[in-house]
């Protein structure tokens, strides 16, 4: 018996319309999995906030989920331009998205604080002009 | 659990040509064909009768009462639904349909707006008073209340606490006949006339409460060709029996529901494809600060139920048109919860949907479906009986289906077997 499963995912660069793709295609493998509502909740709005910041900062990239039995790992990478400043990234309300992207009501900064608020445990490995590595999990 | 998975809709099978219109259509995937005839999953039906809108060979059936189950009581009350009135051309006054309903027959009638008046009056302070708790999803249409519950756990407790209109309307119903008549409440038939299939379910197998007052339910279309003639007839000097207005009334359409609560913080979608995008945006808490959301899994609302006669939008308009006339409401009851009005139970999540209740299992079911599912050819064609090639994985999964049911994965393996055999000899 396998007691591990392994889902990669292709975030699109700069398609709103696509953007939650990977976490509705979670939601449902968990639902189905039959893994507690309120860790579905906490996975879903995690990877989501995830997905969006892909999208608006970093032309896309891609997310890997390792369900096990004692944990979901989310690993979000992107060859985007990297975080500045990340103690002013994870701080509520900071945000650098452009205004045509606020204006589609996104850019809240509230991304990376939600991701935080919403995984167990958050490592974020950023590298100027090279890219950004998130890892998420949450606890099963 | 399933014993309590019943359903109004089944399929007729000598009528089903097992073709796949109706698995592609149905939302929640509960349709496979199998052997050339097509099957519906219980623990996945909801009710909501897209099937019996697509088949084209008429094969999906919606059980309910013929009207002649009046004949089984000593008195009978119609609890005609609000979308009735809207089936009918320039009907200026609502006493014409119900004068008519007792000329069919029946001894009493009695509005089923008239309950929604009143459960619109107890949601308004309910929700003002739970303010905390919002939004609030509204619970009359019984096929989006059955899918919040397997498929969405997350907002259970979203559901407003309140019966729907008709059942409201039954217990009030049956008061009055019982104290008007003297007779034992087995000898009076509360007979509901409906718009839809999932009402019917409803009905024989309430949520949130043991026993549903309504004892028989007839459709509108069986009871709209009864009711023309008779309206010419009661249309000269109709005998007055309405005793709802304008908010009881308007719930037959979308948004009907939520106008009653007059406020501007709500949301209402209709199209059960509709409810579902809604539903799981709420769930991933993708839109805030509503107060309120109606959702009618049929497009237009109640009026749009495959019980209806006419076009749901037409419908509409003429709700629309007969709702003038009305005063806003006729029912006040101040700020009490009446008898019966609340759900008497919490409705339970029942996860049809999960793989396995052992979490490592379902962990390698999961692997097999996403082994299998990049195998597929991902056409979605329907020729292995499942609505799609993930469907089919599912399946193959639960032990319910074979990887040969593929038929262009079947193909393939064919001509490579005659290749190979040509090649050998």
């Amino acid at each position: 018996m396998t007691d591990a499963i392994k889902l990669e995912y292709t975030v699109c660069n700069d398609d709103f319309t696509r953007a939650g793709e990977a976490s509705s295609d979670i939601k449902d493998k968990l639902k189905k999995m039959g893994v507690a509502p309120e860790i579905i909740r906490k996975v879903v709005i995690a990877m989501y906030e995830g997905e969006i910041n892909m999208v608006i900062h970093a032309n896309g990239g891609k997310i890997t989920v390792t369900i096990t039995t004692d944990k979901i790992t989310m690993v979000l990478s992107d060859k985007g331009p990297g975080i500045e400043n990340i103690e002013l990234a994870m701080q509520e309300g900071y945000s650098t998205a452009p205004d045509n992207i606020r204006s589609l009501g996104f850019g809240a900064g509230m991304g990376l604080p939600n991701m935080k608020k919403y995984s167990d445990y958050m490592d974020v490995q950023t590298q100027l002009g090279t890219g950004t590595t998130v890892t998420m999990q949450v606890n099963l | 659990m399933s014993s309590e998975f019943y359903h109004s809709v089944h399929i007729d099978v000598d009528l089903c040509m097992g073709c796949i219109n109706c698995i592609k259509r149905c939302p929640t995937q509960a349709i496979r064909v199998q052997h050339g005839k097509a099957k519906i999953i219980k623990e996945f039906c909801i009710d909501c009768g897209e099937c019996i809108r697509i088949c084209p060979h008429h094969a999906k059936i919606a059980s309910y009462d013929p009207i002649d189950v009046i004949k089984n009581y000593e008195y009978t009350v119609a609890l005609p639904a609000p979308s009735l009135y809207g089936q009918f051309n320039n009907l200026d006054d609502v006493n014409i349909v119900l004068s008519a309903l007792k000329l069919l027959g029946f001894n009493d009638v009695y509005e089923v707006s008239a309950a929604a008046e009143m459960i619109s009056e107890m949601s308004r302070h309910y929700i003002s008073e739970h303010h905390d708790k919002t939004p609030f999803i509204s619970t009359a249409c019984p096929s989006v209340v059955r899918l919040i519950r397997v498929r969405f756990p997350n907002l259970i407790d979203h559901l407003l606490p309140f019966t729907a209109p008709v059942d409201l309307a039954a217990q009030i119903a049956r008061k009055k006949a019982m104290a008007d008549t003297g007779l034992s409440s087995d000898k009076i038939g509360i007979i509901f006339i409906s718009p839809c299939p999932a009402k019917v379910t409803a009905c024989k197998e309430p949520l949130g409460c043991d026993i549903s007052n309504v004892d028989a339910v007839v459709a509108i279309k069986d009871v709209y060709p009864l009711l023309l003639p008779l309206m010419k007839t009661t249309a000269h000097d109709p005998e007055e029996c309405a005793v709802s207005g304008r908010i009881g009334v308007g719930w037959g359409n979308s948004g009907g529901e939520a106008g009653g609560l007059l406020t501007d913080s709500y949301l209402a979608a209709d199209g059960i494809e509709n409810v579902i995008r809604v539903l799981e945006d709420l769930e991933d808490r993708k839109f805030h600060n509503l107060d309120f959301i109606e959702l009618d899994a049929c497009s237009g609302g109640c009026v749009g139920g495959v019980l209806c006669v006419e076009n749901p939008y037409v419908a509409q308009a003429k709700l629309k048109k007969l709702c003038k006339y009305l005063p806003i409401s006729r029912n006040h009851i101040g700020k009490t919860i009446l008898d019966g009005a609340m759900l008497e139970r919490k409705i339970e999540f029942e996860p049809v949907y999960r793989l396995s209740k052992n979490f490592a299992e379902s962990i390698s079911l999961m692997a097999k479906i996403d082994e299998l599912c990049s195998k597929f050819p991902g056409l979605d064609c329907g020729s292995c009986g499942a609505p799609t090639c993930k469907a089919l994985a599912e399946d193959i999964a639960r032990g319910l289906a074979r990887e040969g049911d593929c038929v262009p994965l079947l193909k393939e393996y064919i001509y490579n077997l005659s290749d190979s055999i040509s090649h050998n000899n």
